[in-house]
């Protein structure tokens, strides 16, 4: 035994080596004591946020019904098809084992890598309306489909189709650019938010609140378990809403506008004279079911920008020069000014042109109307008649009154996506386009008859034509609730509006009594023909029935067609067939439309050489 | 042989026993395939290997022993020179050739068995010696006998076998009773390696030694050596840090700041803290531990087995695990202050430094007091060649007890 191993000193010795592990100890636990008890609740979050990832659940979209309860937008249950993944190389994996699977457009992939990157904590979409058999080989191959997250989510439906795209709008996965501007409220990124439309415009109500389940996966991010039948936050479905319009008619005019005037572009309104909207349609039109399934980029493309551009709603985004409707409009403000009466006769008579200074600006007939009071001008569309009445207005009042009927503004339909109708509502708007030099008077020439720079939306004539048809005050468009919007009126009493009827039903000038035992469908409308510089011109017609009890405006306005007389005809008809619902009797009486040949008057030009010689002659 | 074994120690043993086999048994029960269900089974095999050699190693006579020393040593210096030629990877340290294999079957990590190889040779140099070594030059040919297979094992490259080297030959000296000045300036290169990180601290440090070898009165010689080794390695340093493996330096670096590259090197620290701080004061239960269930954390039978503890068992459970080991390490230091000849005392303090070696930096690195090594946690850690170097190291520490006792000593 060495010198070292003493008792004593190992014994020393031990003691230390006691005391060292234990102060090593000592400190070694006090590290877990602060680890797993005092910050315990830090780490049990990371713990969860390891494993647990959010799953959004959807909630059902209210149902959107018609005035009768019926369903236009509702719920049918579809497959939604998603993927988890680790990593974008292992996401790319397995979405081309399941394009090998289940044959898909080339695009599959990209989309499916995009809706990861956007939200790399949710599964990304593959396909949102799988059919069963999709389900059924994805399902038996699911060993082969880590990530692989099928289940049953309410998608909308749309039993009528393209009939009511438009109307509805359709529903697609909020964008980036929407979530990044906060344009819907609640959206997460994955939601399915309303486009165009009423999906659109209510979307806060109909979209309902999204749900939230937790499922668990493994450090490869491979789903271990399915929390989503006990949801930690159950969806709340959208509220249902009731609209105004009528689907029966909605899919009438479809059904009609395919069958008989395939390929034409336009669009028709039907509304009640108070302003609740019957049916909207624009042609072409598109399914807003396609959206559902998802629509390639190619397709969107079609739909946006191709010729017929299906997606451009040509009843509240198109506008075009409203041509002989809005003779109304002049015969309207001429009798609130009382400057005229229905027996009143202009000092010159139609003789096929009227002279101003020393320009010769034409009638549509090029023979002649002769003299004729406001009855006669209206019913046969008189331009001469009216360019004189124009001029007795006064260009600044026309433009201000005009204005006031709502010439120059949104109508305020509920309907995304509606465009202002333009009109110049002051002498202001010349001074500024041409300069203060560059215009005359003239102008009130071409304004007067409905041209010039002028651009209508099929729903603001028609709105100003329910006004004809109604009382007097210019209704404010709606279909779900009316809106809270100051009214407008013509102004006009109740015999003068009691006039412009009887004229505008002279337009039509109605069947005879004696075919429906002593009862006609008096129906009372204008027809019209709007310039187009770049082809054969639009056709408009505007019409309401019955012509003394009126009960239904419809408007309507067809590309190409060349005039009003061939728009005329599909009008007439949906009226009957809204008639049909409130009086069948009256539905099925005949009604004989014969109309003028009304062909546009040229829109004569007005250079700013024109001389106004009799300046202040009346 | 009535009563030939410590019965408080083999209380302990077996309890850690059980409670490492049933935590290997748990790192297997996850959501998701993993290789290591069934590992408990083959642990339960190799654990009665182990007890085969104990018992084996408690028969064995300690002169034998110490005769047979330098063989022993020689013998495991080949295994590990054999390794580096014709080693393999394994583990998490996938890239490093620690695992000797005949025939792609890996048969285990030889530096086990060196490192008991030198804890006898050091245990026969050192008892042998007269007077305590009192200077630096006599702390030559303890050095080398250690400093040749840390230079082995650091060519693996294998940082904490190294450091278990390390922490041999400190406790050794320690017993045999070297002062701690002595101890402290043996160890001064490498905290001048560590400090020479930053240039304020290093230059505190030499300051200090330079103090403290006027102080102290070194020979001349001794003073100059240190005092210059200390002033190198702070040159060194930088060029050694460029010298270890990019896997390495990450190591080091996500030990200082893990969320540095939390994806990658950064992982496992974090995972293993997640594990550990999700378990509170009692834990998610045995065998729920939703961070070991999903296999977030790294190598869960084997280096992060305590992170099951933690996560499962909670800090109670740590705290019995650690009041466990602690427990042994007070009987072992026991039974070395008992032992009948300094050889066998300073054999039972080698395996008391080569245990603590190992719990200190297997359970320090989970909860990131130490960087991140690779070496296993005794009686924890599924694996054959570290159980097997358990069994015999213990049976030897019974053999100690027993001689003790046979011999009569008694001790309040």
């Amino acid at each position: 035994m060495s010198f070292a191993f003493t008792p004593f000193r190992v014994r020393e010795r031990a003691a230390i080596a006691t005391w060292v592990l234990a102060g090593v100890f000592a400190v070694v636990g006090a590290t877990f004591f602060r680890a797993q008890i005092l910050s315990n609740e830090d780490y049990r979050r990371k713990s969860d946020n390891n494993r647990l990832r959010k799953l959004n659940l959807a909630s059902p979209r209210g149902i959107i019904f018609d005035r009768n309860g019926k369903a236009i937008a509702e719920n049918a249950s579809g497959f939604t098809v998603k993927l988890f993944a680790a990593s974008e190389d292992s996401l790319r994996a397995v979405v081309r084992r399941i394009t090998a699977l289940v044959p898909s457009g080339d695009e599959l992939e990209s989309q499916v890598v995009k809706r990861f990157e956007a939200a790399q904590y949710q599964p990304a979409l593959v396909y949102s309306n799988a059919s069963f058999e999709t389900v059924a080989v994805l399902e038996e191959h699911r060993y082969l489909l880590p990530g692989l997250v099928i289940r049953t989510e309410p998608r909308r439906y749309y039993r009528a189709g393209k009939a009511v795209g438009h109307l509805v709008g359709y529903v697609t996965e909020v964008s980036a650019s929407e979530l990044e501007r906060k344009r819907f409220t609640g959206a997460k990124p994955g939601s399915l938010v309303g486009k165009d439309g009423l999906e659109a415009k209510y979307d806060s109500v109909v979209r309902g609140l999204e749900g939230e389940s937790f499922i668990e996966v493994d450090a490869r991010g491979r789903l271990v378990r399915d929390g989503s039948q006990q949801p930690a936050l159950k969806p709340v479905p959208g509220e249902r809403i009731k609209t105004t319009i009528d689907l029966d008619l909605q899919t009438y005019i479809d059904s009609m506008w395919t069958a008989e005037r395939p390929g034409v572009s336009g669009a028709m309104v039907a509304m009640t004279p108070d302003g609740q909207v019957l049916a909207l349609y624009s042609a072409p039109s598109f399914d807003p079911n396609e959206f559902i399934t998802g629509v390639s980029s190619a397709r969107y493309a079609e739909l946006t920008t191709g010729a017929a551009k299906p997606l451009f709603n040509r009843a509240v985004s198109g506008s075009f020069p409203p041509g002989s409707p809005f003779k109304l409009v002049t015969a309207a403000i001429a009798l609130k000014r009382g400057l005229v009466d229905f027996s009143s006769r202009m000092p010159q008579a139609c003789t096929g042109g009227f002279r101003f200074g020393n320009r010769v600006f034409h009638c549509w007939k090029k023979t002649g109307h002769g003299s004729l009071d406001l009855t006669g001008a209206i019913a046969h569309s008189c331009d001469v008649y009216f360019y004189q009445l124009g001029l007795r207005i006064g260009l600044t009042n026309l433009l201000s009154d005009a204005t006031a009927l709502g010439m120059a503004s949104p109508t305020g339909l509920d309907l995304a996506s509606e465009r202002t109708s333009s009109f110049p509502p002051s002498t202001a708007y010349y001074d500024r386009t041409y300069g203060k030099r560059g215009w005359t008077q003239a102008t009130i020439l071409n304004l007067s008859i409905g041209q010039g720079e002028n651009a209508q939306t099929l729903i603001n004539i028609t709105r100003f034509y329910a006004a004809l048809a109604g009382d007097g005050t210019i209704p404010t468009p709606y279909i779900v609730s009316k809106p809270n919007l100051p009214t407008r009126s013509l102004g006009l009493t109740k015999e003068q509006l009691a006039g412009l009827q009887n004229a505008l039903w002279k337009v039509v000038e109605s069947g005879t009594a004696a075919a429906s035992g002593g009862r006609d469908l008096r129906v009372a409308g204008k027809t019209g023909t709007a310039q187009n510089p770049h082809g054969d011109d639009h056709g408009w017609f505007i019409a309401f029935a019955p012509a003394d009890n009126p009960k239904v405006v419809v408007g309507s306005i067809m590309e190409f067609a060349k005039h009003g007389t061939a728009v005329a005809p599909y009008v007439v008809r949906a009226i009957r067939r809204y008639l049909q619902t409130i009086d069948p009797a009256l539905a099925k009486a005949p009604v004989r439309v014969l109309i003028e040949e009304d062909s546009a008057t040229t829109d004569t030009e007005i250079p700013s050489d024109t001389i106004i010689k009799p300046r202040r002659r009346r | 042989m009535k009563s030939a074994l410590d019965r408080r120690l083999l209380v302990v043993v077996l309890a850690l026993c059980l409670y490492g086999l049933a935590m290997v048994y748990s790192a297997g029960q996850t959501d998701v395939p993993s290789h290591a269900e069934r590992a408990w089974i083959r642990q339960i095999g190799w654990m009665v290997v182990a007890t085969l050699a104990g018992a084996a190693a408690f028969r064995m006579s300690f002169r034998l022993l110490e005769w047979a020393a330098p063989y022993l040593y020689g013998f495991g210096l080949c295994l590990l020179l054999l390794t580096l030629m014709i080693g393999t990877g394994a583990g998490t340290a996938a890239s490093s050739k620690s695992w000797l294999a005949i025939g792609g079957v890996r048969i285990g990590q030889p530096v086990e068995m060196a490192k008991l190889g030198t804890i006898l040779l050091l245990a026969r140099y050192l008892s042998a010696l007269r007077q305590p070594p009192a200077t630096l030059w006599d702390l030559v040919i303890p050095g080398v006998i250690t400093g040749v297979p840390v230079l082995l094992v650091m060519a693996q490259p294998d940082l904490g076998s190294a450091i278990v080297f390390v922490g041999i030959l400190f406790s050794m000296l320690f017993w045999v009773g070297v002062k701690p000045s002595l101890l402290l300036l043996l160890a001064s290169p490498v905290i001048s390696l560590l400090l020479a990180a930053d240039t304020r601290w290093w230059g505190a440090w030499i300051l200090l030694l330079t103090v403290l070898l006027l102080i102290w009165r070194t020979y001349v010689s001794e003073g100059v050596f240190i005092w210059i080794v200390n002033s190198a390695m702070g040159v060194l340093a930088i060029m050694l840090w460029n010298r270890l493996k990019l896997y390495q330096q990450q190591r080091l670096i996500s030990f200082l700041r893990p969320e540095a590259d939390a994806a990658r090197s950064g992982y496992q620290i974090i995972q293993s803290k997640v594990a550990i701080g999700s378990g509170g004061w009692f834990g998610n239960g045995w065998l729920h531990g939703p961070q070991k269930r999903l296999s977030f954390l790294p190598e869960q039978p084997t280096d992060f087995i305590f992170s099951v503890v933690g996560e499962e068992m909670g800090f109670l459970g740590v705290l019995v695990a650690l009041g466990l080991f602690f427990s042994l390490f007070v009987i072992m230091v026991r039974i070395a202050r008992r032992a009948t000849e300094s050889f066998s005392s300073l054999v039972v303090f080698g395996i008391i430094g080569l245990l603590f070696a190992h719990v200190f930096e297997n359970v320090g690195m989970t909860i990131s007091l130490m960087p991140i090594t690779g070496i296993p946690l005794p009686f924890f850690s599924y694996g054959g060649s570290f159980v097997l170097a358990c069994g015999i190291a213990m049976g030897l520490v019974f053999r100690v007890a027993s001689d003790s006792r046979m011999s009569g000593y008694l001790d309040a």
